[in-house]
């Protein structure tokens, strides 16, 4: 495992009326992609965004290869900042090439252009692209000091599933490269594809941390069971079964599959919409917290 | 509509009384106005006329035009310095009453001065008009550079301050913080690329109108445009300031027009404060416009060269570096 390159102690941000941080430590091992999951409001962005150096924390530290963040981590971290707005009135390569000038160091700005897509649209207002191509923008404009640690704070949300899938075979191939992502989401999907380690927030602290399919080991041995709520009869719930009631279906958790269904079935619980399936990280948040990701 | 209409009345009147500086500001700076006009043009009838007296104590002297309603009477060192006033149109006569009869100075070219010079000879039909010696200038040609200082300001204060606003409240600033950037270097970079902007335009006027007045600097352009280069980048980095914390469009609008309008007032665009309180004076020594005026006419009326105004480009740079220390030190680049 290599060292870390980013090392976070106990960070607490206090806002006057909330603590959206409170106590979170953890390290970031270099060329690997780090993923934050948890819902709105856990506590994600602010801790992001203490440890790219843009919001000064309460307390805590935040180093970088040993140091506290300052000149040279500017120069060699790019950002994707959840909501940014560009300078107005220039066009895609004009932007790349803005950013490019704030750097010591970095790519070429065609190379950027080429490896995020854009060289369609390299002359086209930076106003007048899609949310997908914005997106890509950004990426761009984070990509262009060639950085050794890259910060994506929930970059897919809003986009469509086309755009989505198309951002992530991007964040693969910077990943190839051997960078270090440090990434938020709301989309287990996207955790699960592009993360090697990642550390689950809820109410500002970090409840569980490991490698994506290690943390599903530990905590499910089990597959899950899915019928719609409906067709649960009260009668059923008195059954020695873990049941999980979501907004409208069932979740039953069992290491018995056989037991489970001849249960069921004595129950005279209609199995036609029975849905069995492994475990996921929505299912592992859910088992911590009690609520859905999402909500 | 009626609903719509009153919904959305009443949610930005939430917006504005919930956003305390801002509403703050915006009775702050109508009540300062009302106060600086009060003290600047209260009192008795603002005098149409200011008359400058060769004597060492204005208040014995007797002569019956000294009581001529409407005059400023102000006293005067020596003819020298009266004549210089005269010849620049900030006295509209010089009196002299200690010579064998009354001698007076006037401007040919001020109508002003030729109003005055009538009632003064209403009164002492005996009093000798004496010969300016020097250059004498046309009003138009004292005004002009007023005006040109007058656009500069309000293009430096108002120019800057929105766009870093307008950078700070869509997030672009935030965005540019991420980077090796610092807050000086974009503060710089903000005050360059305006002082480009306001001296073109600027030029434009200078000739443009320039032209069609016939005004002719009796003083180096290079030096005018020296003087316009350093009261530019000083107004801007004044400007910067307010810019460099606010994120609310109407609290700034509101702070600049506070800087602008006592600016406006004091600083001598359209009329000399000569004679003014001393208070008066040393406000407007700390305005950036008022020595972009005072040497911009001192080149442009009176033909001196780089040594005369010195003290003035000293001021000029030293507040540009104070105000781009200050706007860096206070700069914010979020909005939150």
């Amino acid at each position: 495992m290599p060292g870390p390159i980013l090392e976070v102690r106990t960070l607490v941000k206090q806002y006057p009326s909330v603590t959206a941080v409170d106590g979170v430590s953890f390290d970031v091992p270099e060329g690997t992609c780090f993923g934050l999951l948890g819902p709105n409001g856990a506590g994600k962005t602010t801790t992001i965004e203490i440890m790219e150096g843009i919001l000064a924390p309460t307390s805590g530290t935040v180093l970088y290869r040993g140091e506290p963040i300052g000149r040279r981590f500017r120069e060699e971290a790019g950002i994707l900042f959840q909501k940014t707005a560009l300078q107005e009135f220039l066009t895609v390569r004009q932007t790349v090439a803005l950013f490019r000038g704030l750097y010591d160091r970095g790519l070429d700005p065609d190379e950027v252009i080429r490896q995020c897509a854009l060289e369609k649209l390299q002359r086209r207002d930076n106003r007048k692209l899609s949310g997908g191509q914005t997106q890509r923008l950004l990426l761009a404009v984070a990509l262009v000091n060639d950085p050794t640690i890259l910060f994506l704070d929930e970059p897919t949300t809003g986009l469509d599933p086309q755009a989505r899938r198309n951002f992530w075979e991007l964040v693969q191939s910077i990943k190839a490269r051997n960078k270090t992502i440090i990434l938020t989401t709301h989309y287990m999907e996207e955790a699960e594809l592009l993360c090697d380690e990642i550390a689950i927030m809820d109410r500002g602290r970090i409840i569980a941390q490991g490698a994506p399919r290690a943390l599903l080991h530990r905590h499910f041995a089990d597959v899950l069971l899915e019928l719609p709520s409906h067709e649960f009869p009260p009668e059923a719930r008195a059954l020695p079964l873990q049941v999980f009631e979501a907004a409208d279906r069932i979740e039953i958790t069992t290491n018995d599959l056989d037991g489970t269904l001849r249960a069921l079935m004595d129950a005279h619980v209609p199995l036609t919409h029975l849905r069995i399936r492994p475990p996921n990280l929505e299912d592992l948040f859910l088992e911590l917290t009690g609520k859905e990701l999402r909500a | 509509m009626i609903r719509r209409l009153v919904t959305v009345w009443h949610a930005r009147n939430l917006e504005f009384l919930r956003d305390r500086a801002t509403m703050l500001f915006t009775f702050l700076v109508p009540l300062a106005i009302v106060v600086g006009m009060g003290i600047v043009f209260g009192g008795p009838p603002r005098p149409l006329f200011k008359v400058g007296v060769l004597t060492t104590n204005l208040a014995a002297e007797t002569h019956p035009f000294l009581h001529e309603r409407f005059f400023d009477f102000v006293r005067e060192p020596d003819a020298a310095t009266g004549m210089h006033g005269v010849a620049r149109n900030e006295l509209d006569l010089l009196l002299d009453l200690h010579a064998h009869g009354v001698r007076y100075w006037v401007n040919p070219d001020s109508p002003k001065g030729y109003i005055a010079e009538r009632l003064l000879l209403q009164t002492d039909p005996q009093a000798v008009r004496a010969p300016v010696t020097g250059q004498a200038s046309r009003y138009v040609d004292w005004l002009f550079p007023g005006i040109l200082g007058m656009n500069m300001m309000f293009s430096c204060l108002f120019g800057v301050g929105y766009v870093v606003l307008r950078y700070r409240k869509s997030g672009f600033l935030k965005r540019l913080h991420a980077t090796p950037l610092s807050a000086f270097e974009f503060l710089t970079a903000q005050v360059l690329s305006r002082l480009g902007l306001i001296l073109a335009v600027t030029t434009i006027l200078y000739v443009g109108v320039g032209t069609i007045i016939h005004f002719h600097s009796a003083g180096s352009t290079a030096l005018l445009l020296l003087v316009a280069t350093l009261g530019a980048l000083s107004m801007i980095a004044f400007g910067l300031i307010t810019a460099a914390r606010f994120s609310s469009e109407e609290l700034v609008n509101g702070v600049l027009n506070l800087l602008a309008w006592p600016m406006m007032l004091v600083s001598g665009i359209w009329f000399s404060i000569e004679g003014a309180p001393a208070w008066v004076h040393f406000i407007a020594q700390l305005f950036p416009l008022t020595h972009v005026l005072n040497a911009a006419r001192a080149i442009a009326l009176d033909g001196v060269g780089l040594r005369t105004i010195v003290p003035d480009l000293a001021y000029l740079g030293g507040t540009t570096l104070v105000f781009l220390a200050l706007g860096a030190w206070s700069f914010r680049w979020r909005a939150d």
